[in-house]
């Protein structure tokens, strides 16, 4: 089975290892002392790549709702996710440095564009629907590379981070570490609740069977785009913590290779279970580190590395994990 | 006369060359339980799922208590009261027996546009899914994954999820298909305390229950309605028996 | 605007269309036959170019370079069918997405490994240099004339033996339903290494042929790769009819759109703005086309399973 087990279905969770419980508990523990393990290593950069791992673990949040919980495959997210930090590079550049401001604009540009392309692919299915939304992405990346007064294909450097009614709050390193942990603690929370709801519980349902979802009366494209449009702004979210990070934005955020790692990041943990991209992500990003620190040609090991993971590792991280347990209690 | 709860006029649907639906005229009374019956390849699924709103029609019209809903989508005619059941099954295999009638329940009642709270748990749906789940013999298999159930289980949960939506009429596409002796005595036990609460259009190949509880038949031959009326006349009718029920009746 | 400048212009979108056919005709079949995406099939089109050059090198001969590349591409292709392929295709099309791109990873940095990441060139054999007087005043590259004829001709050949070959009718059979194919006793297996071996090699031949004219770098079928998608997308997956149509359609909508783009803008606007938003634009057009055809025809407008 591609999907994540399914959440909070009682014949499921019936006997089974509150695993699935404690696994985030312990992750978010993990990320939360990640300052103090990096203060007492005296490694500085550990805290930037942990920041790195939390920002594009929310964007791979966002991807996992639409993929695992939606079974839609999109593959142009990292748009989102670029929008959201030319939102933040485009006010700074015009002396438009709060908080307050750059990011509602943020979410809600993309949020906006999620709605927009998400009424055009959601009329489509399958590899036509991964293919669209790869479109769009290309079209929001060639248009961000013709913004010649915003840097174009160079892009653009923020001088400073945004400020929070003035006051440097994220300035610090350690401090906008725990401003990405909330972010990222609160997007997990907020995924959490959207699946069990009223509405998740529509949503998945129209993974398993749309046919039948519509014949007791759902409309399966407005929760679809509804999911898309919420995905959509959690990819904003992302793109403003990423900004305010590199303080620097680029076309390359939005680039259709961008939106394939972020793809791999949410299947290397394990889709349609929230945590497993996180995981994934932090997996993703941390072998990336560690191999390209052992050789320049790093890549020749992570290519067929991902391929691999895909062919052998079903359920990615997590399902290898399960499996691992449930043969380890056999016995 | 009293209005039918469902009409069909003139209902014809082609594919390519190939005539599937041929001048169906057709009506349902209120209350009552209405047959269709005839050889595989007949069109009786295409028939439903013109009715359900899964397929349009080429030609004619679909009227549903007094309304024209040939060009409204499934999802509208299911909120107007339309439930059907599948003749291959189709449920959620992942969700547990209960939530799959849960959903139902959920689509007829208040916004499912909201995105906090515990679906699962609200017992305002839960309860009513129940009360279906226990009307087809199912009370004590709420809680296994709907694609553990047996066919036959899996058989009276399509027939759950129909009842869990309240619906003004049901349309039963082989329900009893696959399904082995006792669980087919089993679902023509329920659809008899089911008679007369709400309309029903019956597909079926099981000629004894369908005789067991049509108030009327209709037979389909080759995208046409060949005969009409009341079970003994159909039974009887030399057409019938010469297309269909000469082999089955055997 | 003059004429020359569009017959030149509409020459150029011909050449890129063809390409991107023989780019694309193996890719549709692949996925219409095998159902299977496969994301790798651009740096087949890169190890064409990187084959030619090393056999040039070798021979001294573009022709025996082409053939030996050729060959070289087929036998790769295969490899990469039997190793990974193989084990992929009854997963979902998610895994085919991850595994090839897995795989365009680690040919892009294996190329950096084994010819450097400087660019390379491959020279156009000396007969076929220069160029042609097309019309008083107006000179045309001779090998960009033999690309569009080559890929006329390959064109051609692919539909002769899709429509008149037992093999082309099992490979039409198979994109229109391949489960069915195999359950009239046809071997499956078989036929899926003939589609994937003969799209390798049109990928590679594409890649020879326009090494002259680009440089031959680590990633360069990454671009050409999307642009083939988009091509099979809107043509319609699995019928070559359609990449074709669809192709020369990308090519020349994008080659002219991004000349007469600005020029088009300034009938409505200022100049100023229409030498930003105008190559913008130029850009965005062939996704704009393909958003457009998708709406209208969620299946594209040839579709081999006729939805």
């Amino acid at each position: 089975m591609l999907y994540g087990p399914a959440p909070a279905s009682p014949a499921e969770t019936a006997g089974s290892v509150p695993a699935r419980a404690v696994a985030p508990v312990v992750i978010f523990l993990a990320f939360a002392l990640v300052p103090l393990a990096a203060a007492v290593a005296a490694e500085t950069y550990l805290l930037s790549l942990f920041t790195r791992v939390m920002i594009f673990a929310i964007a791979a949040l966002a991807l996992d709702l639409v993929v695992g919980y939606g079974a839609l495959v999109s593959f142009g997210h990292a748009a989102f996710v670029g929008l959201g930090a030319y939102a933040v590079g485009i006010l700074a550049a015009h002396g438009i440095n709060e908080v307050l401001v750059s990011l509602p604009v943020a979410l809600a540009v993309a949020a906006a564009f999620a709605f927009v392309t998400g009424i055009v692919c959601l009329r489509t299915k399958g590899v036509y629907f991964i293919m669209i939304t790869l479109a769009f992405g290309q079209m929001a990346y060639f248009t961000a590379s013709s913004l010649a007064p915003y840097g174009g294909d160079d892009g653009l450097t923020i001088r400073l981070r945004n400020t929070l009614l003035g006051l440097d709050v994220l300035r610090n390193e350690r401090a906008f570490y725990y401003v990405a942990f909330t972010c990222l603690l609160g997007a997990y929370l907020l995924c959490r609740a959207l699946v069990a709801s009223r509405f998740g519980r529509v949503f998945r349902g129209a993974r398993e069977n749309p046919t039948r979802m519509e014949a007791i009366g759902f409309e399966v494209y407005r929760y679809q785009l509804a999911g898309y449009v919420i995905s959509g702004a959690l990819g904003g979210l992302s793109g403003f913590l990423l900004a305010n990070a590199t303080e620097f934005v680029s076309p390359a955020y939005m680039s259709w290779q961008r939106s394939g790692e972020l793809i791999i990041m949410v299947i290397f943990g394990g889709l349609g279970t929230l945590y497993g991209a996180i995981i994934g992500t932090a997996a993703f990003l941390l072998v990336e580190e560690w191999l390209s620190g052992l050789t320049e040609h790093w890549k020749v090991i992570f290519g067929p590395l991902l391929v691999l993971v895909v062919v052998f590792a079903r359920g990615g991280l997590i399902g290898v994990a399960e499996r691992l347990t449930r043969r380890l209690r056999r016995d | 006369m009293t209005e039918p709860v469902l009409r069909l006029d003139a209902l014809r649907k082609n594919f390519g060359g190939l005539v599937v639906t041929d001048h169906v005229t057709f009506d349902v009374a209120p209350g009552e339980l209405h047959a269709i019956i005839g050889p595989n390849g007949a069109g009786k699924t295409t028939l439903i799922n013109q009715i359900s709103g899964l397929l349009a029609p080429d030609a004619g019209r679909v009227v549903f208590a007094g309304r024209d809903i040939t060009a409204l989508p499934m999802h509208t005619r299911a909120q107007l009261g339309l439930a059907r059941s599948f003749q291959i099954t189709s449920i959620l295999p992942a969700f547990s027996a209960l939530e799959n009638v849960a959903l139902a329940v959920q689509a007829r009642t208040g916004s499912s546009f909201r995105f906090f709270g515990r679906a699962a748990r609200e017992e305002a749906l839960n309860e009513p899914a129940m009360a279906a789940l226990a009307a087809v013999g199912l009370a004590d298999r709420g809680d296994v994954a709907a694609g553990q159930l047996s066919h036959g289980e899996k058989r009276a949960l399509e027939l759950a999820i129909a009842l869990a939506m309240e619906p003004r009429l049901l349309l039963l596409d082989e329900p009893m298909a696959g399904t082995g002796h006792e669980e087919a005595e089993r679902l023509v036990a329920v659809l008899r305390r089911l008679k007369g609460r709400f309309p029903m259009v019956l597909v079926e190949h099981d000629m004894t229950a369908v005789f067991a509880l049509a108030d009327r038949i209709s037979v389909l031959i080759y995208g046409r309605i060949i005969a009409s009326g009341a079970p003994d006349a159909v039974r009887s009718d030399p057409q019938v028996i010469a297309a269909y029920l000469g082999d089955e009746m055997e | 605007m003059s004429t020359a400048l569009l017959l030149v212009q509409t020459l150029n979108g011909l050449q890129l269309g063809v390409l991107l056919f023989l780019i694309a005709a193996g890719l549709t079949l692949v996925f219409g036959v095998m159902d299977f995406i496969n994301l790798a099939h651009g740096v087949q089109y890169m190890l064409g170019a990187y084959l030619a050059v090393t056999f040039y090198a070798m021979t001294d001969s573009f022709f025996l370079a082409l053939t030996l590349a050729l060959a070289a591409a087929l036998v790769v292709g295969l490899v990469l069918e039997f190793v990974v392929f193989r084990h992929l295709y009854d997963r979902d099309h998610l895994d085919h997405v991850i595994a090839t791109f897995g795989i365009i990873i680690f040919l892009n940095q294996g190329v950096k490994l084994v010819w450097g990441a400087a660019p390379l060139s491959l020279p156009i054999p000396d007969a076929l240099a220069g160029s042609v007087v097309l019309m008083p005043g107006l000179l045309y590259p001779v090998w960009r004339l033999v690309i569009i004829g080559s890929g006329l001709v390959v064109a051609l050949l692919l539909y002769c033996l899709v429509s008149y070959t037992r093999v082309g009718m099992l490979v039409r059979a198979g994109a229109t339903n391949a489960p069915m194919v195999s359950a009239l006793g046809v071997d499956i297996r078989r036929l899926f290494m003939i589609v994937f071996g003969f799209g390798a090699m049109l990928a590679a031949f594409a890649g020879v042929m326009i090494a002259p004219i680009l440089s031959v770098e680590p990633g360069m079928g990454d671009t050409i790769l999307i642009l083939a998608f988009v091509v099979i997308v809107i043509g319609g997956i699995g019928s070559i009819r359609g990449a074709f149509v669809a192709a020369l359609l990308i090519g020349l909508v994008d080659t002219l759109g991004r000349s007469f783009a600005v020029d088009i803008l300034r009938l409505v606007m200022a100049p100023s703005p229409a030498r930003t938003v105008g190559p913008a634009i130029a850009s965005m057009l062939i996704y704009l086309l393909m958003a457009v055809v998708l709406y209208v025809r969620p299946t594209g407008l040839f579709p081999a399973k006729g939805r």
